[in-house]
């Protein structure tokens, strides 16, 4: 059982213990979707979406099949299995009803499969002994913080576009070190509000 | 043991529910109705069920457009303009587009799903593309890994084309049907039958279907397709310059090529890694012997084996083609090879005075 109260859980996944800038999850969209602020404006919103409704689902389908048939450990295949089919899902419903919202979002769909934050959140959940309610707002936390370091990463590239970036430097490698850096400063949070 | 048992039954339980889930899904979201899709103002009207790609329903209805990668997106070869019903261009898309383009409402018909009612243009050109059915005749292996593969026509029983033209294979993949493009490789007065070269690329699903076929066996394909374009000036020279199955199209110009114009002047230039990739070289030196105008070149670019004999030139090919070529402005080129090939020998043919616009070129 854990003990945070909700509140700290949510702010805390969103800045102190932010999934890309405190555990590095994610990152291979991260710097390759972080160019321009609407394209990581809508990979960032598929991201919460799509954190959010797994956590939830992965809670159900963990505390309520696989523990109490003592099959902890098939967790990791299950939570992959379950964010494909609900990526796969998610397009194929937001193609049919909303077609603006899937060629904002449509096309990121597929890249958020693979995107290990969405697992990461799945895992942290279980490691942290959350309860329900604790882990539906880290899921919706976790995705927030993502959103909002890839949106951050995406301002400060379209600003970077302006300077003289020394030559061997240029794509990536800066991109990592202005991760590093803003990582430093989330992590400056930490004394505020640590959360477990 | 009843801990394996279970997992396992849970494992496939989950599994199997998330899969039904999808195919309901499937059933129900993805269904779009009948769709009507009119093409060139009129010129050609179709009603079909919507959610497949428009590359895909063209090809149900006859119409070939043509594509080298099969739909992925990734040749850039189906352009389409789409006047309605296509929704907004996608990322995928816009890389192979130019602006002009972009303004035209251009697309590529395998990125266009279609969703709703479709109006769109395309070159007369593709009505004219044909299915054929063929019968392989004869299968030929000209090195360790390249085939020559003979197929006679059924189904049209004629074909007619350019030299240096292209088709596009039929071929079985497991997730169904896909075309990949070859060069016809034999000379445009064999109209009942065509000649390919293929390269078994390892992992690649077109090569090793046709790799695994033997003689007898049916199979279909379309075209012909391709801007590759032969000058009927007989005084214009002609240089071709090829690597590994880059030799198909080639093969296909120089002997339509001497067929017609016995006088005019030719340069091959072949690359090869070392003696084992070296075939037709043969028929290029009797050629050559018959029509003095005619200059073969075979050069290898790995570094001989000590025991290993070779007449011709060693290094890349595009240093013998430099060593060989004159300044000529009346000249066309035909490249067919891998990409670095191609830029490095466009750079050198444009130091000799040839124009963009005379060198045709196809990278694979």
């Amino acid at each position: 059982m854990n003990i945070t109260p909700v509140w700290a859980i949510f702010i805390g996944s969103i800045f102190t213990n932010n999934i890309l800038f405190a555990s590095f999850l994610g990152m291979c969209s991260f710097l390759v979707c972080s160019n321009k602020i609407d394209t990581a404006l809508g990979l960032g919103s598929a991201v919460v979406f799509v954190m959010f409704c797994t956590t939830i689902l992965n809670y159900v389908l963990y505390y309520y099949l696989l523990v109490p048939l003592k099959l902890e450990f098939l967790g990791f295949l299950i939570f992959i299995a379950v964010i494909a089919a609900f990526v796969q899902f998610v397009e194929m419903f937001v193609e049919r009803f909303s077609p603006d919202l899937y060629y904002a979002l449509g096309i990121f769909l597929p890249l958020i499969t693979v995107n290990c934050a969405i697992l990461g959140a799945a895992l942290f959940m279980v490691i942290r002994k959350y309860n329900f309610v604790q882990s539906t707002f880290y899921g919706l936390g976790a995705g927030l913080g993502w959103a909002l370091a890839i949106v951050l990463m995406a301002g400060l590239r379209e600003k970077m576009g302006y300077s003289n970036v020394p030559t061997p430097l240029r794509g990536t490698g800066v991109v990592m070190m202005v991760a590093g850096v803003i990582a430093m400063a989330f992590m400056g949070f930490a004394g505020m509000l640590n959360i477990q | 043991m009843s801990m394996i048992i279970l997992s396992v039954a849970v494992m496939t339980g989950i599994f199997v529910a998330l899969s039904l889930l999808l195919i309901v899904a499937g059933r129900y979201l993805a269904n779009y109705g009948t769709c009507t899709i009119v093409v060139n103002a009129g010129a050609a009207a179709f009603e079909l069920p919507g959610g497949g790609t428009l590359l895909k329903a063209l090809y149900d209805k006859k119409i070939f457009i043509p594509s080298a990668c099969g739909g992925k997106g990734s040749c850039g070869y189906c352009k389409v303009t789409v006047s309605s019903g296509g929704g907004p261009i996608l990322p995928t898309e816009t890389p192979f587009m130019s602006r002009a383009e972009l303004r035209a409402g251009t697309r590529l018909a395998c990125q266009v799903k279609v969703k709703q009612n479709l109006e769109i243009q395309f070159s007369e050109v593709y009505l004219s593309v044909k299915e054929f059915r063929g019968r392989l005749s004869r299968v030929r292996p000209l090195t360790h890994d390249i085939k020559e593969l003979t197929i006679e026509l059924i189904e049209p029983a004629q074909i007619g084309f350019r030299p240096g033209q292209y088709v596009q294979i039929q071929a079985p993949s497991p997730d169904g049907v896909i075309f990949r493009a070859y060069s016809i490789s034999s000379p445009i007065f064999q109209s009942d039958r065509i000649q390919l070269v293929v390269r078994l690329v390892p992992g690649g699903i077109a090569s090793t279907f046709l790799h695994s076929l033997s003689e007898g066996q049916e199979l279909f394909f379309t075209g012909p397709y391709g801007d590759f374009k032969l000058s009927e000036d007989p005084n214009v020279a002609v240089v071709c310059v090829g690597g590994g199955a880059g030799m198909a199209p080639i093969n296909s110009i120089i002997h339509s090529l001497y067929r017609k114009w016995p006088e005019r002047s030719c340069y091959l230039f072949f690359g090869c890694r070392s003696n084992r990739d070296v075939f037709y070289l043969d028929t290029f030196q009797a050629l050559a012997r018959e029509h003095p105008s005619f200059k073969v070149v075979y050069a290898l670019s790995d570094p001989l084996a000590a025991e290993e004999q070779w007449q011709g030139d060693t290094g890349f090919i595009h240093l013998s083609a430099d060593r060989r070529l004159e300044v000529n402005s009346k000249r066309q080129a035909f490249l067919c090879g891998p990409p670095p090939m191609i830029e490095a020998v466009t750079e050198i043919l444009m130091n000799k005075g040839l124009r963009m616009e005379d060198i045709f070129y196809d990278k694979f």
